[in-house]
C-alpha cells in the first residue's frame, strides 16, 4: 500500500459507500440482490422509460433506441442499441440504476430495474416473455457483442504509419475540391468576425 | 465617431461592404484630403469621463465582442441538456481559453454544487476509505498545470464528409486552462492503494454520473484533482468546485463535480466505456480505451467565420495545435491543398499536453487558397489526412478524428469547410 500521512479526511463509514457505491462489474460485482420479470419490466417501462424509448424501447423521435440494429454494425449507418451493440448486461443495469428516467435518476428501486432490463432484453428478442431477471440469473446472459471491442490498437496500426517524415514540396499533382461544407448548410448562422 | 445605425460600420454590413469594396478597411485607415476625423475631430473618449472603478465588480467583454460566444447546434443532440456546446476559437488568439466561452459538455445538465455540500470519497481496494470536504483539498500540496480538454467527439460531424462551416463548430469541443488542484496520487496515497489495485473508478455528482476507468497507471502519473482554472474557481459548468483532468485524454474523462474515486482490480466497463465512446471500424468491431487525444491542429483564420476583409497584402495565417502524447514541435502550414507546405512560428515552445498557437505571416496575393495546417508532436507523430484515417477506420468512428481540415479561402476573402482529392 502507498503511504499518506497527512491525516486529511476522515474514515467513510459503511453506510457512506453502500449509498454512493452502486457500481456494476461485468463480472456481477456490486449486483444486488432482486429479480424483475420481463411482463413487470413492461408496465414499469411503459408508465417511466416509453415516452421517450418508446413502447417497444426502439426510441421517439431523436432519443436514444435500445432495441434493434442487430447485424447493422459493419453497415454505412449502423444502429447501436442494447442488443446490436453494448457488449455486457451489467453497464445496462448499472446506467439504468444510477441514471435513468433521464431527469428523475434514482428513482427506481431494485426490483424495478431488473425488470427493465429483463425487459430491454425480451424487446431485443435475446429472451422469452416469461424470463425473469435476478442477481442469481445476471450472469446467465450473454449480449450478441460481448466479442465485439478490442482495446485500443492504434500504437500498432497507426503510430508508424504516422510518423514518418512528411513532404514538404510537389507533394501532389493537382488538388480537386471534392466536398463543400455549404452545399450541406447545416451550420447555424453566425455573425462572420470582422476585424475591428 | 462611429454610428451603430449606419450598415456599413456593423460587423455584418462591415463584412458585406468591406467584401464588395475589395479592402474598405485599408481605405477607411487612409487619410482624405481633410485628414482622419478619428484624428482630426476631438473624439468623446478623449474629451468626456470613462466608468469609475466601482462600475464592474466582475466584468464581462466589451460588447463590440458580443460574437465571442458559445454556440451551440440544434440537430446535434435530442435535447440541450445531453448536449454540446463549442469554443469560439476562430475569434481568439494565445493559448488561454476564456473560462466563459470555453465548451459545455454535460449528461443531466450543469449542476449547481455548494462548496459546503460538496464530499469527495475514496473507497473500494484502499487500507482506509476516506471522505474529503472541500476545505480538506485546500490542505493538501498543490501543483499548477496547462492542459487541452478536447472532446473526443471534437470534429466528429466531419467522418464522412465537409458538414460544418467554421473553425468554432469542427474544432470548438476544446479549451485549454492553467489548472491549480491535488496530485489524484496524494489523495489515493491518503488513502493507501492496496497491492490488488490496478484501476480506479471515477464518477460525478450529476445524475449522468458520467462514471470512467482509468488505469492505476495513469492516475498515478499526471492525474489532476482541480478546483481552479485560469486563477479562479472553477466555472459551474466545468466541475464546481472540484473536477478531474485528465492530460492528454479524451475529455470524457474529466469527470466534474467529481465526488467519487473507487480502486478496483478490473475495469468496470461503464456505459461511458462501452455504449459511448467506443471507437467503431469498418469491420463492425469496435476499439474500446482510445483514452489518448492524437496531434491536431487547426487554421482558426482564416476561417469560414473569420473571413479576410483587408484585400491583398499582409496576412496572418494562424490557428492551434495539440497533442496528447505531448508537447507541439512543429506545425506545418499548406496554402495549396497540401502540394507543398512551410514551417509556421510556434508563439512559443509547445508545452506537454498543452494547445500551442502557430502564426505564418504570409503575403496574400489575393488568389483562392486552399489552407490547411499539419501538427507534429515530440513523439515524431504526424498529424493525418483524413483519408489516412479512413482507410485504417472506414466511416463510422464518431470520435478521434484528428485530420488535416481544408479551408478553401476564395478570393473575396470568404472562407469554406472543403474536402480536398
Amino acid at each position: 500500500a502507498l503511504a499518506g500521512n497527512l491525516g486529511l479526511g476522515r474514515p467513510a463509514l459503511p453506510e457512506e459507500v453502500a449509498a454512493w457505491d452502486k457500481d456494476v462489474r461485468p463480472d456481477g460485482l456490486g449486483l444486488p440482490e432482486g429479480s424483475g420479470s420481463v411482463e413487470d419490466g413492461e408496465m414499469v417501462f411503459a408508465e417511466v422509460c416509453a415516452s421517450c424509448h418508446g413502447d417497444f424501447a426502439e426510441g421517439v423521435d431523436n432519443w436514444p433506441k435500445l432495441a434493434g440494429g442487430m447485424g447493422t454494425l459493419n453497415h454505412e449507418d449502423p444502429l447501436k442499441t442494447v442488443g446490436s451493440y453494448w457488449p455486457y448486461l451489467s453497464t445496462t443495469w448499472d446506467y439504468v440504476n444510477r441514471s435513468m428516467p433521464f431527469g428523475n435518476a434514482q428513482s427506481l428501486s431494485n426490483d424495478e430495474v431488473y425488470a427493465i432490463v429483463a425487459y430491454i432484453l425480451y424487446s431485443n428478442d435475446l429472451v422469452e416473455d416469461d424470463f425473469v431477471l435476478s442477481n442469481e440469473t445476471f450472469l446467465d446472459v450473454e449480449l450478441p457483442n460481448t466479442g465485439g471491442f478490442i482495446v485500443d490498437d492504434r500504437a500498432e496500426t497507426e503510430l508508424a504509419l504516422f510518423s514518418q517524415e512528411p513532404c514538404m514540396v510537389d507533394c501532389k499533382e493537382t488538388v480537386e475540391i471534392t466536398m463543400r461544407a455549404a452545399v450541406l448548410d447545416v451550420t447555424p448562422e453566425t455573425e462572420p468576425q470582422a476585424a475591428a | 465617431m462611429t454610428d451603430k445605425s449606419d450598415p456599413t460600420t456593423t460587423r455584418r454590413g462591415f463584412l458585406k461592404t468591406g467584401l464588395a469594396a475589395g479592402g474598405a478597411m485599408a481605405a477607411g485607415g487612409a487619410a482624405n484630403a481633410a485628414g482622419d476625423p478619428l484624428i482630426t475631430e476631438v473624439q468623446p473618449w478623449a474629451q468626456e469621463l470613462g466608468d469609475g472603478v466601482d462600475a464592474t465588480p466582475y466584468g464581462m467583454p466589451i460588447e463590440f465582442e458580443s460574437d465571442v460566444v458559445r454556440r451551440n447546434v440544434e440537430w446535434l443532440t435530442a435535447d440541450t441538456i445531453s448536449s454540446i456546446n463549442f469554443t469560439p476559437i476562430h475569434a481568439l488568439d494565445g493559448t488561454i481559453t476564456p473560462q466563459g466561452c470555453a465548451f459545455e459538455r454535460h449528461h443531466s445538465g450543469a449542476i449547481e454544487l455548494r462548496k459546503e455540500d460538496y464530499r469527495l470519497m475514496i473507497n473500494g481496494l484502499v487500507d482506509t476509505p476516506l471522505i474529503f470536504t472541500y476545505e480538506d483539498l485546500e490542505r493538501f500540496p498543490r501543483e499548477n498545470h496547462v492542459y487541452f480538454c478536447e472532446c473526443a467527439a471534437n470534429t466528429g460531424m466531419e467522418w464522412a464528409g465537409a458538414q460544418l462551416n467554421g473553425a468554432q463548430f469542427t474544432h470548438g469541443m476544446i479549451h485549454n486552462m492553467e489548472y491549480t488542484g491535488v496530485s489524484l496520487r496524494t489523495l489515493l496515497e491518503e488513502a493507501g492503494v492496496k497491492p490488488e489495485g490496478k484501476w480506479v473508478y471515477v464518477e460525478g455528482a450529476d445524475a449522468s454520473s458520467n462514471g470512467r476507468s482509468i488505469p492505476l497507471e495513469k492516475a498515478l502519473d499526471d492525474v489532476l484533482v482541480a478546483f481552479k482554472a485560469n486563477g479562479e474557481a472553477l466555472r459551474k459548468e466545468h466541475g464546481y468546485p472540484v473536477r478531474l483532468v485528465v492530460p492528454g485524454w479524451e475529455g470524457n474523462m474529466w469527470v466534474k463535480w467529481l465526488r467519487r474515486i473507487e480502486v478496483g482490480d478490473q475495469p468496470w466497463e461503464s456505459r461511458e466505456e462501452t455504449s459511448k465512446y467506443t471507437d467503431t471500424l469498418e469491420d463492425g468491431t469496435s476499439r474500446k480505451w482510445t483514452w489518448e487525444m492524437d496531434a491536431k491542429s487547426v487554421v482558426t483564420s482564416p476561417s469560414p467565420q473569420a473571413p479576410i476583409t483587408h484585400g491583398k497584402g499582409p496576412l496572418v495565417i494562424t490557428g492551434l495545435a495539440w497533442s496528447g502524447r505531448g508537447a507541439i514541435t512543429r506545425v506545418d502550414v499548406s496554402v495549396d491543398g497540401g502540394k507543398s507546405w512551410k514551417e509556421a512560428r510556434l508563439a512559443a515552445p509547445g508545452q506537454d499536453k498543452a494547445i500551442s498557437r502557430f502564426y505564418l505571416d504570409h503575403d496574400w496575393d489575393g488568389s483562392e487558397m486552399l489552407l490547411q495546417s499539419r501538427a507534429i508532436d515530440s513523439t515524431g507523430y504526424v498529424q493525418p489526412t483524413k483519408a489516412q484515417l479512413r482507410d485504417v477506420r472506414g466511416l463510422n468512428s464518431i470520435y478521434h478524428n484528428n485530420c488535416i481540415q481544408t479551408w478553401w479561402v476564395k478570393e473575396s476573402g470568404e472562407a469554406e469547410n472543403v474536402e480536398v482529392s
